[in-house]
C-alpha cells in the first residue's frame, strides 16, 4: 500500500529535478499532437533541437529569444514572491517598448540613448504594473483581472499609436518611425544577432536573487507572500511592500520590451511580443519563483520557440506546438510541485 | 443633441447591444457557477477560444449547426473538467492552474485548427445561425425585432439567466454550490461532497463557457480567428466580480457592458475618422477596470473562493 504523507522540507535536488521531470512529461504528452500531425515523434523533436541549440548561430539565436522571456519571467517571479499576481507582463513590456522607442528616436549620442531608453521603458513598465497594486491595495480589486484587462488597454493604445500618430506615411504600413541608428544595441557577436540586452537580461537574473535572498526588500517581499499577517505583526507594511513589488516588477517587464526594440526590431510593431509576458509565467513557474532558475527555464521555452519553427518547415507539425508545450510544461510543473509538499510512503503490510 | 439620443436608440442598436452581450451572459452566468463552489476559472479565456474552434470544425465538416454546438459545450465541459481535475482534486493554484488551462486551450485551438485547415489565403467561413423571429413577440415596436428577432443561441441565454438563477437558489443541488463555496467543512459535515459539487459546478460553468464560444465562430463570426475571442473571457470574470456572484447582476453586468461596447462600435462608425477605431477599443476595458474599481469595496466574494478543499487538513 501507498499513502501521501505530508513533508516537512525538500531537498535541494528537488529544484533542478522537478522542472526536468515536468519538461519530460510535457514532451511525452505533446508528442501525442506530432504523431496526429503525421510526423515522425523523434525526427521533430531532433529538428527543434539541432535548430535551437545543434550549432552556436542556433545558440544565439536561441538566448535573442532567451532574453525578454529572462526579464518577464524575473517579473512574475519576484511578484508572485510576493502574491502580488501580476498577469500584467505582457502590457507592461508593451509600455517599456513604447517608451523605449520615442526615446530612442531621438537624436543623442548612442550610450546616453541606451541608458534612456532602458530608464524609459522601466519606468512604463512600473507605471503599468502600478495601476493594479494601487486598484488592489486601495480598492481591493482583484490583481489577476485588473492586470489581465489592462494587458488588452495597453495593447490598443499600442495599435492606436501606430495606426494612428506612428503610422507609416510614406508605406502606410502600421509600425512605428525606426529609432536612430546610434541607438541601436551593439551586436556582440559578427554575423549575428547576440545584442548587448542578452547580455544584460543574464546579469539581471543574479542581481534579482541578490535583491530577493539577500535584501531587506527581499525579506519583506517574501514574507508577505509566505504570512502577509505575520508581516502586518512585525512592522511590515504590506500595502507599500506590495507596491515596491509592483514597480519592481513592471520595471523588469517593461526592459522586456526595450530588449525587443533596441536589439532587435528597433521600432513598434503590433506583434512585437509573440505572448513574452504570458510566456514569463511558465517560466517562473518552472523556476519555482527562484530568480536564478529563470535563466535556465527561459532557454528551454526559446528553444522550443525557435525550434519549432524549424520543425515546422521540415515535417509540416505546426509551429504552434510550442504554445501547447508552453502551457502543458506549466501543468506539469504544478503537479511535480506536489512532491515538493507531499511524499509517498509505502505503508508496510506487516504491522 | 437629440440627433444624438435617436441615433442610439435605433433598433439596430439595441439588437446589436444584445449580441454582444450574448457570448458575455454565457461565459459570466459559467464563471459564475464555478466561483459560486469556490472555484476561480481563469481558463476561461482559452476555453472559450477552444470551443469556438471545435464548434466551428465540427460544423464546418459536419454541416450541422447543432452539433458544432455541442462539440462546443463538449469542449468546455472536457476543460472544465481538466481545470477541476487540478485544483479541485490536487488542489492546485487557482490562479496558476487557470493561466495554465488558458495557455495550454489556446495553443491547442491555434494548432489543431492549423492542422485541419492548413493556411490559406482566405480563411474558411461556415454558414453561421441565422435569425429566428418569433412570431407576434417581434412584431412589437422597438423591443420586437431588437430582442425577438434574433440567433437561436440569443434565446437560450435569455433563459439561461432565470434557469441559472433557479438552478443556484431554488434546488438542492445550487444550495450545495452555494454551501462547499461559502463553507465547504459545514457542507462537508452536513453530507455534501465538496469535491463532486464542485467537479460539478465548474463542469457546467464550462458547458456555458463552451456556449460563448460557439456563438462567437458560429453566429457573430461564422469563421475561427486566433482573435476570436479576444480578452472576452477575462472580461467575464471583471463582470462577476461586478455582478456580485448573482446570475441577475452578472446578466445585467453584461449587458452594460455590451452597452458599452455597442457604443465604441458606433464611434468608430460615426465621423470621427480621425482617431484610430484602436482608441475606441480600450474603452469596454477601461470601464471594466473602473467598474471594478467601484464596485469591489463592497462586493463580497464567496468565502471559500480560491480555496482548496483536504478533508484531512484542519
Amino acid at each position: 500500500m501507498f499513502r501521501l504523507e505530508v513533508r516537512t522540507s525538500t531537498p535541494a535536488w528537488f529544484n533542478l529535478a522537478l522542472p526536468l521531470l515536468a519538461i519530460a512529461a510535457t514532451l511525452v504528452l505533446c508528442s501525442g499532437l506530432i504523431a496526429l500531425a503525421g510526423a515522425g515523434v523523434l525526427e521533430a523533436y531532433g529538428v527543434m533541437f539541432t535548430a535551437s541549440l545543434g550549432d552556436s548561430y542556433a545558440i544565439t539565436e536561441t538566448m535573442v529569444r532567451a532574453a525578454p522571456m529572462i526579464f518577464t519571467g524575473l517579473a512574475v517571479a519576484v511578484a508572485f514572491r510576493a502574491k502580488f499576481w501580476n498577469i500584467g507582463a505582457e502590457g507592461q513590456l508593451l509600455a517599456g517598448a513604447v517608451a523605449s522607442c520615442f526615446v530612442g528616436a531621438i537624436p543623442m549620442p548612442g550610450p546616453l540613448a541606451m541608458l534612456l531608453m532602458a530608464v524609459a521603458g522601466a519606468a512604463a513598465g512600473a507605471a503599468v504594473a502600478l495601476v493594479p497594486a494601487t486598484l488592489r491595495v486601495k480598492f481591493k480589486v482583484d490583481d489577476v483581472v485588473s492586470s489581465l484587462l489592462l494587458n488588452s488597454v495597453i495593447y490598443y493604445a499600442l495599435m492606436a499609436l501606430i495606426e494612428g500618430p506612428w503610422k507609416d506615411s510614406f508605406s502606410g504600413y502600421p509600425i512605428s518611425p525606426p529609432i536612430e541608428d546610434s541607438a541601436n544595441f551593439p551586436v556582440l557577436l559578427e554575423g549575428t544577432r547576440l545584442h548587448l540586452g542578452v547580455v544584460v537580461a543574464l546579469i539581471a537574473a543574479p542581481v534579482i536573487w541578490f535583491l530577493i535572498v539577500r535584501t531587506t526588500l527581499g525579506f519583506r517581499i517574501r514574507v508577505t507572500g509566505e504570512n502577509p499577517e505575520a508581516a502586518r505583526y512585525g512592522g511590515i507594511h504590506v500595502e507599500r511592500v506590495l507596491i515596491s513589488t509592483a514597480l519592481l516588477s513592471g520595471a523588469l517587464a517593461g526592459l522586456a520590451g526595450v530588449g525587443e526594440v533596441g536589439g532587435v526590431h528597433f521600432q513598434v510593431m503590433s506583434d512585437i511580443s509573440p505572448g513574452y509576458g504570458y510566456s514569463g509565467i511558465v517560466v517562473a513557474m518552472l523556476a519555482r519563483l527562484n530568480p536564478l532558475g529563470v535563466v535556465p527555464a527561459a532557454i528551454f521555452l526559446a528553444a522550443v520557440m525557435t525550434g519549432a519553427e524549424a520543425m515546422s518547415r521540415a515535417t509540416g507539425v505546426p509551429a504552434f506546438l510550442s504554445d501547447v508545450i508552453q502551457g502543458t510544461a506549466l501543468l506539469a510543473m504544478l503537479v511535480a510541485l506536489l512532491f515538493t509538499a507531499y511524499r509517498i510512503r509505502r505503508v508496510g503490510a506487516a504491522r | 443633441m437629440s440627433a444624438v439620443f435617436e441615433q442610439i436608440f435605433q433598433v439596430g442598436f439595441l439588437a446589436a447591444i444584445i449580441r454582444i452581450a450574448t457570448p458575455l451572459a454565457f461565459a459570466t452566468l459559467g464563471e459564475m457557477f464555478s466561483e459560486r463552489a469556490g472555484v476561480l476559472n481563469l481558463g476561461i479565456e482559452g476555453i472559450m477560444l477552444l470551443s469556438a474552434m471545435t464548434g466551428f470544425t465540427a460544423t464546418s465538416l459536419s454541416g450541422s449547426l447543432w452539433l458544432g454546438v455541442l462539440a462546443a459545450v463538449l469542449t468546455g465541459m472536457l476543460m472544465g473538467a481538466l481545470h477541476a481535475l487540478f485544483t479541485v482534486a490536487l488542489g492546485l493554484s487557482q490562479h496558476v492552474c487557470g493561466i495554465g488551462v488558458t495557455l495550454f486551450s489556446s495553443g491547442l485551438a491555434y494548432f489543431l485548427y492549423r492542422l485541419i485547415f492548413g493556411q490559406q489565403s482566405v480563411p474558411p467561413s461556415i454558414k453561421g445561425f441565422e435569425t429566428l423571429p418569433i412570431p407576434v413577440l417581434s412584431s412589437i415596436p422597438v423591443l420586437g425585432p431588437a430582442v425577438f428577432n434574433q440567433f437561436a443561441l440569443v434565446y437560450m441565454a435569455i433563459l439561461a439567466i432565470p434557469l441559472a438563477a433557479f438552478v443556484l437558489y431554488r434546488t438542492p443541488w445550487g444550495l450545495s454550490v452555494r454551501m462547499v463555496g461559502e463553507n465547504p467543512r459545514a457542507a462537508d459535515s452536513a453530507g455534501v461532497s465538496v469535491i463532486a459539487t464542485r467537479f460539478q459546478a465548474v463542469i457546467l460553468g464550462g458547458a456555458l463557457i463552451g456556449l460563448a464560444g460557439a456563438f462567437l465562430s458560429m453566429a457573430q463570426f461564422n469563421a475561427f480567428t486566433f482573435g476570436v475571442v479576444s480578452g472576452r473571457g477575462w472580461v467575464a470574470i471583471a463582470l462577476v466580480v461586478f455582478g456580485r456572484w448573482d446570475p441577475w447582476r452578472s446578466a445585467g453586468a453584461a449587458l452594460l457592458f455590451a452597452f458599452v461596447d455597442a457604443l465604441q462600435l458606433r464611434m468608430q462608425a460615426s465621423g470621427l475618422g480621425h482617431i484610430p477605431y484602436e482608441a475606441f477599443l480600450m474603452l469596454p476595458f477601461i470601464f471594466t477596470i473602473v467598474a471594478m474599481a467601484v464596485m469591489s469595496r463592497n462586493a463580497v466574494a464567496p468565502s471559500a473562493l480560491l480555496k482548496p478543499f483536504r478533508r484531512e487538513e484542519r
